[in-house]
């Protein structure tokens, strides 16, 4: 049962007030992308130990998307922020740097560590 | 015999009120108790050693302990609809009136045919169950099943048509610190936490603060432990950002600091008004565990024999309830503080023949110089070899430690024993959510790992363990730790010191897991680790011995500790005992999971108010209450009720669809369509994107024009359908599926949100602004016009085109669209005023045969028409080119959700099942979802299938049954007949492949 | 419209229990939903005209008993005033608005509001909502958008004994229903 800050409306909301939407930063691929590359863009999602990416809509609130930046092992959550970005914002990857120094950002949304 | 202590005994009875008598029955007999008494201590006072039977070998069983580890006194309370089974006396508050029955054991508690198991404990060993379940399998069911659930068994299950007649309720709370456990650690660190200015929840399980300390004695800054524990209760009790709950237990720890507190208002006191439990889910920025711990048994032959009971058990019947467990009670102890309990009888006036100790110290410590002093013999190096008696103690035979037993030194008579193996801090809250334990050598218990404390939100460490529960076991151990967890909890260094605490000094207790240390194969059978599952000392070492290394799977194996107790008293005794099987550490061997809840709670706490009438919530159609009176027999659609069919007096359901059917074709029909979703899309960048929305070309329809639309998700499978109509320049209004609404705004602010963020568009989900009737029917025009104030004359509204103005000075817009094939007026009125408009058509349309319809009359009708429906035809795997719509998919747009699926090589498959139409060769009517038969069989050797049936229904306008279906290859195989497989697995039914417009295939009906 | 105003009903009939607070069913009541720019001077504009209050900051109701503007999200207002109103406001904030990417839509019959009243109004609401509903959390005159049982609602405090709520018109029973059971007489929790 977690806790995420919704950055549209600035409540600290129960889980029971959002729902979930799988990963976040996936590039869409439309009518002439490979099929390698649509096959991907449907199917295939990172499943981390550790720092993920992930879209939530506070559905029972403001109704408004967020990304939110957390461990899936520890559920330490590093940040929310807005929807309209296509890879997670510099103070978000700070955020998480600083917890886990041997984190970096791919823009698969995959960590190496 | 156990019995009540005179009221002039001192220092006994401080829990109950000996002016009120309370009257229960225990198996029909009348007993009776004061206020302020457990079940437990008052079965006890009326000299009810025996409580219940065990589970497996039905051996007679005692109270055991005086709190919510009891293994033993569970007990079936109440009757008929208030019947629970598998309810602990020991935390049953008595009330006048309480009626309790024993379990597992037939014909009576005194007498017990299952008993006869316990002569048959070589057969039913470690694992019984899993050895017993091989061959031959057709025993499985009619054998073994039925011989081991009849003999085996805590309670019964209440009645199946039993009913709870009490109410329940949720409660959040959000909290800075919550402190679980109301002992004097709980209470000491709820007030630092109070006076460092946080919001503090303390809750208690039981009714009494203080926890054991009253009972165990001591002084505090001078006073009494009662005394302080008042003092800090008067404290607490007086801050204002303080909430104190009794009868409320800690039951869970979870993610983010969320924890379940199951609180028990109605359960002391039946009379009172009000909900019965109440579930307090919190969210808790820190959380103080001061749980407590509780005593280990020790395990010697016979140790389940009424009147073997934990030392402080004994201690708290005494004090609390001022109940003697027998005349002579034998204490038998690895550590000092049994001899408290010694102390206490003997001030009770109460004989201790002997206490038997496994240590042999090199000197006295203060509490056994006393014990000594008081004239009381001290065995030390002794042990259990067996208790004398059946169904309850009539003595122990003693025998040396050291030994194997069997060599009897002495017999001592007596009629309770008390004995102590040891504390073990209650870290069940700690571990719920991924507090680790760390293993302390000299005081033999897992104690909380403080570097390894669950994290919250923030990688924040949120328990804290305070006082017994963190392993602090004297007095002044206890309040400096609770004193240090309120520092760690606000984050706050105290302002003050701990209270001074005065209290015995103890010698360091010896770990004795088995009695004697070197107990015989027999006496090891006899040796009780689990009473409440009935596995002994000799069960987990077997499972040792077959290869059941890890302490999970020998929990599994043996049942240890899987009873609803859960282990509370067995659980570190059997890991110790698996340890030395294993010749591993205890550390090493580790412990099995802590799961929530604490101890068990009730359903109906969980379910709260989720029950009768707000179990879910039922959307109601603004005409909804006059479909109810009328006679509508309700289907679910999503959340929404829609009336299936509106029956009349002496109809059977059959017989009202096939007229509502008739009349709508023949005369005039209205349908609540309510339900349907209404988006409203609007924005300079709208049409563009609905071109993406929808897998046809929305930007091109003309303000004031109709348009059905097909709606993809990405990977190309239909998800809705509906009626889109342009509103003006840059706003639409898009109609989705009944129960598609929310979900289909919900994907459109998806996109929009998070995909197409710079296009200028905004949604609003306006279903429920408008109460929606269709009126369909070769009458509709005419009853419309009979109201008047809109031409809805062909050439000012043709099909597919909406106007708005007053129908009867009611502002409407009308949409002539239709689902039926016929005539028909989709009027969108304010839900406020859908009723009148409702009962102004019934009023009106009278002259006109007007005849309200339900759902399967539209169904049918849409069928009879080929219309298909979402979640009839597709199923998640359904393209539009499947369903024969390729004529709704634009091939001019460049992109819209699904196309780049669509050209997957999949979806272009040859033999993807199409839509055709079916009719039954006989006139009958094929099931729904029957398949159609192929060649030959597959791999698994099941009949290979070439189609299934998607709709079906009898057509009263054709007279018989039609169908859609998807078949391999079907639209190319007009005419042919395939057969169908009926339910029952054998037998068939032929149908023709047709087109799936059965009627009016040129749509002249809809068009006039 | 005047014939129709008439015949215009709330989906309870203006139902009322009274247990530990009294609750209210409240007469239909007008609601417009903005969506735009709220930061546009044009959207403040428009708002304010038919709100007749001010700006409401992030998650703010202004207003009085009349008219108020509740802040929804950060691109959506909803504007209460009474009912008889809403055609003429929409279509004078449609002219305020021409040329700008806004949109309005009359939502005052999708639905219903109930009026709570008494000095246990925050606690019958925690037990539905999983707010955190303490008087430092949700101060007098803040909406708070979540669920209550299982459909999502928003209320404010209008004061510490008075708090206006609005769900959606098909559940209104549902709702009620809930409101019966969370203050029934004897489950006072006295936490706030």
């Amino acid at each position: 049962m977690l806790t995420l800050h919704c950055p549209c409306c600035g409540i600290q909301a129960d889980e029971t007030e959002l729902a979930p939407g799988g990963q976040a930063h996936l590039t869409r691929h439309g009518p002439g992308s490979s099929d390698e590359d649509f096959h991907d863009y449907l199917f295939t999602r990172a499943n981390p130990r550790g720092v993920h990416f992930e879209r939530w809509r506070h559905a029972a609130g403001c109704g408004k998307w967020f990304h939110a930046a957390r461990d899936t092992q520890t559920l330490e959550v590093f940040g929310t922020y807005a929807a309209q970005t296509l890879a997670p914002p510099q103070h978000i990857r700070d955020a998480i740097t600083e917890r886990r120094p041997d984190w970096t950002w791919h823009a698969s949304g995959r960590a190496t560590e | 015999m156990s019995t009540r202590l005179a009221p002039n005994t001192p220092g006994v009875g401080r829990l109950i009120d000996r002016s009120k008598q309370q009257n229960f029955t225990f198996n029909g007999k009348r007993l009776t108790g004061h206020a302020g008494d457990t079940l437990a201590s008052a079965l006890l006072a009326n000299d009810q050693v025996l409580v219940g039977r065990s589970f497996k070998y039905h051996r007679p069983r005692g109270v055991v302990a005086s709190g919510a580890e009891e293994p033993n006194a569970l007990v079936g309370l109440g009757t008929g609809n208030r019947f629970e089974p598998n309810q602990r006396a020991t935390t049953t508050e008595l009330y006048d009136g309480l009626t309790a029955r024993s379990q597992n054991h037939w014909p009576s508690l005194d007498f017990d045919i299952g008993a006869v198991n316990s002569a048959f404990a070589n057969f039913l060993p470690a694992g019984f169950y899993y050895k017993t379940f091989m061959a031959p399998r057709p025993f499985w069911k009619h054998v073994y099943e039925p011989f081991i659930r009849r003999s085996a068994g805590l309670g019964k299950a209440p009645d199946p048509d039993a009913r709870d007649p009490d109410s329940y309720e949720h409660f959040h709370a959000h909290v800075d610190v919550l402190v679980i456990g109301g002992g004097i650690a709980g209470l000491e660190a709820a007030r630092r936490a109070g006076e460092a200015g946080a919001r503090v929840l303390l809750v208690e399980q039981s009714a009494h603060w203080g926890g054991r300390a009253p009972v165990d004695g001591g002084e505090v800054e001078g006073h009494s432990t009662e005394a302080h524990v008042s003092q800090l209760l008067a404290a607490l009790e007086a801050m204002e950002n303080v909430t104190l709950r009794a009868r409320c237990m800690g039951a869970g720890v979870y993610d983010h600091g969320y924890v379940l507190a199951y609180e028990r208002l109605t359960d002391h006191a039946p009379a009172l008004k009000g909900p019965r439990h109440r579930l307090w889910r919190i969210r808790a920025g820190q959380v103080i565990t001061a749980t407590g711990a509780i005593e280990r048994p020790l395990s010697f032959s016979g140790n389940d024999v009424p009147g073997v009971m934990l030392a402080s058990a004994v201690r708290d019947y005494v004090v609390n309830w001022a109940v003697s467990p027998g005349d002579r009670t034998v204490i038998v102890t690895n550590n000092d503080d049994a001899y408290r309990t010694a102390l206490v009888l003997r001030r009770a006036g109460l004989a201790v023949p002997a206490i038997i100790d496994a240590r042999v110290l090199p000197a006295d410590s203060p509490l056994m110089a006393e014990v000594r002093a008081a004239g009381i013999r001290i065995l030390q190096g002794h042990a259990v070899d067996h208790v004398m008696g059946g169904k309850r103690v009539r003595g122990v035979a003693i025998c040396s430690h050291a030994g194997e037993g069997g060599a009897v030194i002495e017999e001592i008579p007596c009629e309770a024993v008390a004995m102590s193996g040891g504390w073990s801090p209650v870290v069940h809250l700690w571990s719920h959510c991924g507090g680790k334990l760390t293993w302390d050598e000299t005081r033999a218990m897992f104690r909380p790992d403080p570097d390894r404390a669950p994290t919250g939100d923030k990688g924040q460490p949120f328990v804290v363990a305070a006082g017994a529960a963190n392993g602090a076991l004297t007095l002044g151990e206890v309040l400096e730790d609770a004193v240090a967890a309120a520092e760690r909890a606000t984050a706050r260094p105290r302002t003050s010191d701990a209270p001074q605490a005065v209290a015995q000094e103890e010698a360091p207790l010896a770990p004795v897991w088995m009695m004697p240390q070197g107990a015989s194969i027999h006496h090891r059978a006899k040796a009780w680790l689990d009473y409440q599952n009935d596995v002994k000392v000799s069960d987990v070492q077997l499972a040792a011995r077959e290869g059941f290394t890890s302490v999970e799977h020998a929990k599994r194996y043996t049942t240890l500790g899987m009873a609803t107790d859960q282990g509370k008293l067995s659980n570190i005794n059997g890991l110790a005992i698996l340890s030395g099987a294993l010749g591993n550490g205890i550390p090493e061997v580790g412990t099995t999971t802590f799961r929530p809840p604490y101890t068990p709670i009730s359903m109906g706490a969980i379910a709260g108010a989720a029950v009768g009438d707000t179990f879910q919530p039922i959307r109601r159609t603004p005409i909804h209450d006059w479909l109810e009176e009328n006679g509508a027999e309700w289907e679910p659609v999503g959340q929404w009720r829609r009336p299936y069919t509106i029956k009349r007096p002496g109809e059977t359901t059959e017989e009202a669809v096939q007229r509502e059917v008739t009349n709508t074709r023949e005369n005039l029909g209205l349908l609540d369509a309510s339900t349907l979703g209404k988006l409203i899309v609007k924005g300079p960048d709208a049409g563009r994107f609905l071109d993406m929305m929808y897998t046809n070309m929305m930007s091109n329809l003309k303000p004031g024009r109709c348009r059905y639309g097909l709606m993809c998700n990405e990977n190309g499978f239909l998800m809705d359908d509906g009626v889109v109509a342009r509103i003006d320049e840059d706003t639409f209004l898009c109609h989705t599926t009944s129960g598609g609404a929310d979900h289909i705004h919900q994907h459109m602010e998806d996109w929009l949100q998070c995909e197409w963020w710079d296009w200028q568009v905004y949604v609003a989900n306006v279903t429920e602004q408008y109460g929606q009737i269709a009126v369909v029917g070769p009458n509709a025009r005419k009853v419309l016009e009979a109201i008047g104030g809109i031409d809805v004359g062909k050439e000012a509204l043709p099909f597919m085109g909406w106007v708005e103005g007053e129908l009867g000075g009611i502002p409407v817009r009308i949409y002539r669209i239709s689902f039926s094939g016929e005539l028909s007026f989709e009027i969108a009125v304010k839900a406020g005023l859908a009723r009148h408009l409702w009962d102004l058509l019934l009023t009106v349309g009278k002259q006109f045969g007007v005849m309200p319809y339900g759902t399967e009359a539209l169904h049918i009708m849409r069928a009879e028409k080929g219309f298909i429906m979402i979640g009839d035809e597709t199923d998640g795997t359904v393209i539009p080119q499947d369903l024969g719509l390729n004529w709704a998919i634009s091939k001019k747009k460049e992109d819209f959700l699904g196309k780049r699926a669509q050209q997957r090589l999949d979806m272009a498959r040859a033999d993807r099942w199409k839509l055709v139409g079916l009719e039954t060769v006989d006139g009958s009517v094929l099931p729904d979802g029957a398949y159609a038969l192929g060649e030959g069989e597959n791999a698994n050797g099941q009949r290979n299938v070439i189609g299934r049936v998607t709709s079906s229904y009898h057509s009263p306008t054709l007279g018989h049954g039609i169908a859609m279906g998807l078949v391999l290859g079907g639209p190319d195989r007009m005419g042919e007949v395939i057969s169908f497989a009926k339910g029952d697995g054998t037998t068939t039914i032929e149908a023709k492949i047709t087109d799936p417009v059965f009627y009016d295939k040129a749509g002249e009906k809809q068009d006039v | 419209m005047s014939e129709g105003l008439a015949h215009v009903v709330s989906p309870l009939n203006g139902a009322r229990f009274d247990g530990l607070i009294s609750v209210r069913e409240m007469a239909p009541q007008g609601m417009i939903t903005l969506r735009g720019d709220l930061a546009a001077p044009a959207i403040k504009n428009a708002a304010t005209g038919v709100g007749g209050h001010d700006m409401p900051g992030q998650r703010q109701a202004s207003g009085d008993a009349d008219r108020a503007i509740l802040w929804m999200s950060p691109d959506e207002l909803l504007l209460l005033l009474p009912y008889a109103e809403v055609p003429g406001a929409v279509a004078s904030i449609g002219k305020l608005l021409e040329g700008s990417h806004a949109l309005v839509a009359d939502v005052s019959d999708a639905r219903t509001g109930f009026e709570l009243r008494g000095e246990g109004l925050r606690e019958v609401l925690a037990k539905l909502a999983p707010a955190d509903l303490s008087p430092g959390a949700l101060p007098v005159g803040e909406v708070r958008r979540t669920r209550l049982g299982q459909v999502p609602a928003a209320f404010w405090l209008k004061s510490e004994a008075s708090a206006q709520v609005i769900c959606f018109r098909s559940v209104a029973r549902y709702v009620f229903d809930q409101f019966r059971r969370a203050a029934q007489p004897g489950s006072t929790v006295g936490f706030f």
